[in-house]
């Protein structure tokens, strides 16, 4: 088992993001995490990555619980875990290759962190990331000068390099347009396929969740709403999750393919 | 309820707090005595226009011009030297102080628990107290021990200005944008290197413009040092306003307003290659 959560509860404050969650995710299963705004989509991948900790319940990462860790062996078991961000916090001025290459700072010692911020050491394995993604050409450009769905793409890419057993995306295509959303995503699934990783995405677009993975969870109110195979999504469990927010939207409707609606 | 809600509710603590501020700045002004009429009385005017007259024209003779470059040099030297010993006690007393670091903060939004804020407070009081001497008296304190000479300057300069280095960086490390640092954190790297890859980034050219303007303050501060005796220009500036020789002290203070246009250009130039 490769995560499980088990009755987890996240608060932000005042605002209780989930609330004693069940999940199981086995060892290299590919998960869509589908849900409306506010739904605690991003709090749970967030608690998956042991980026925050869980206000009560239990969470459990490739058979060790994070939250029990001395800080040292936490951060040896975060190494093996990726998050990709719906925005990816990088420094403006810092340059591309530098923001992949810093994906396996957790693997580096800090020796080796710090020579390779003076002569980047790896440059191919970054070019060959960054090209995966179309972004070769932007090898040396500053994070500064990209557009957000530029910025997703060397998001994903760091993660890919990063080489991690698990990897958690967060919204990770929703400012991309719709043929380099669908090139990411069945990118990123080939790449969890060839190496048997455990991947888990949180996605606003139905129709890519169910394109591209093969478990759904519908997360609504901070709880799961449902979760099966792709195939036996409904019409009305959909309904159901979006129900509120379906004013005029149509959100739910996999009859048009290929429309996202980008939401950030 | 709608009348309520049209009104700012930021509006009255403002109002209040700018009062306060008005209300406290006239006891500070009848405490410092300040009184500008005083600039304008004729007998005043007179004394302060025989002191800046004596100061035309700036002396150049080729052996008082020898004199200034060793001295311009010796202050250059002392100013650097103090400012390396200073950084190498600063910057790891900011990353000490500073939240940038703090594996905890990485995890919950910025907060740091009550253990970690305590266990900054000893380096935050070791800075406080480092800068709240004034250099000169680090000075005469290292006169005693090591003697006359630039030595003494080097030392003063290096403990008071690591205290301002050491506040004003950790202070630069917590104002950029932490979420690079925190992702980087929760992506398994060290704290070390979490901060060389998600903050220094951001953080690098104010550092360094903040690193150069302390350095011409350093430039600045060896005047004060060059009265016990720590060499340089302020003890020659010392020696000829002993003199009464202002045209040398006119000499001298063109050379300092030479150094801080350079110190200016350079820390522009820095800036420029950063951003």
């Amino acid at each position: 088992m490769s995560i499980r959560v088990q009755g987890a509860s996240v608060r932000h404050g005042q605002v209780q993001a989930l609330s004693a969650l069940d999940l199981q995710i086995g060892q290299g299963e590919r998960v869509a995490i589908i849900g409306p705004s506010g739904a605690g989509k991003s709090s749970l991948l967030h608690l998956m990555a042991t980026a925050v900790p869980p206000s009560g319940g239990r969470l459990e990462l490739l058979g060790e619980q994070p939250w029990v860790l001395s800080a040292r062996a936490r951060q040896r078991l975060r190494a093996r875990v990726g998050l990709v961000h719906q925005a990816p916090p990088l420094p403006p001025r810092q340059r591309v290759v530098t923001a992949v290459l810093a994906g396996r700072l957790g693997q580096w010692g800090t020796l080796r962190g710090l020579l390779n911020l003076i002569h980047p050491g790896d440059i191919p394995g970054a070019r060959a990331a960054l090209a995966e993604l179309g972004m070769a050409d932007k090898l040396f450009a500053q994070c500064g000068q990209l557009s957000g769905g530029q910025l997703q793409r060397v998001g994903i890419a760091r993660a890919l390099y990063q080489r991690p057993e698990v990897l958690l995306t967060d919204e990770p295509v929703s400012a991309m347009d719709p043929v380099l959303a669908d090139h990411s995503l069945a990118l990123l699934n080939r790449h969890a396929q060839a190496h048997g990783v455990t991947l888990v995405a949180s996605l606003h677009a139905v129709e890519l969740a169910l394109a591209h993975f093969p478990r759904i969870v519908g997360i609504r109110a901070g709880q799961v709403a449902f979760d099966c195979p792709a195939a036996a999504v409904s019409e009305a469990m959909l309904d159901a999750l979006y129900a509120n927010e379906q004013l005029a939207s149509p959100v739910a409707s996999t009859a048009s393919p290929q429309v996202q609606i980008p939401r950030c | 309820m709608l009348s309520t809600d049209q009104r700012d509710p930021a509006a009255i603590p403002r109002v209040l707090l700018t009062l306060l501020c008005l209300a406290l700045l006239w006891p500070g002004l009848r405490l410092s005595e300040l009184d500008p009429g005083v600039l304008l009385q004729a007998e005043n005017r007179q004394q302060m226009a025989g002191f800046v007259s004596a100061f035309w024209p700036p002396a150049y003779d080729a052996g008082f011009l020898d004199l200034l470059l060793t001295a311009t040099v010796q202050t250059l030297a002392v100013a650097t030297a103090g400012m390396s010993l200073a950084l190498l006690l600063a910057v790891p007393a900011s990353l000490l102080a500073s939240r940038a670091l703090s594996l905890r903060a990485a995890s919950s939004a910025g907060r740091l628990g009550p253990w970690s804020r305590a266990s900054r407070l000893p380096v935050r009081g070791l800075l406080i107290f480092l800068r709240s001497v004034p250099e000169i008296v680090w000075a005469l304190l290292f006169v005693r021990a090591v003697g006359l000479g630039p030595t003494a300057g080097v030392l003063a300069i290096a403990i008071t200005y690591s205290g301002m280095l050491g506040k004003v960086y950790a202070e630069i490390f917590e104002s950029v944008d932490q979420r690079p640092a925190h992702a980087l954190l929760q992506a398994g790297s060290s704290r070390l290197s979490a901060f060389l890859y998600g903050t220094l980034p951001e953080a690098a050219s104010e550092v360094v413009s903040y690193t150069v303007y302390r350095w011409e303050c350093a430039v600045r501060a060896s005047v004060v040092m060059g009265f016990v005796g720590a060499g340089g220009l302020g003890q020659q500036i010392d020696l000829s306003m002993r003199m009464f020789a202002g045209a040398e002290v006119a000499s001298m203070l063109l050379t300092f307003l030479l150094l801080v246009v350079l110190a200016d250009l350079l820390s522009r130039f820095l800036r420029g290659r950063l951003a």
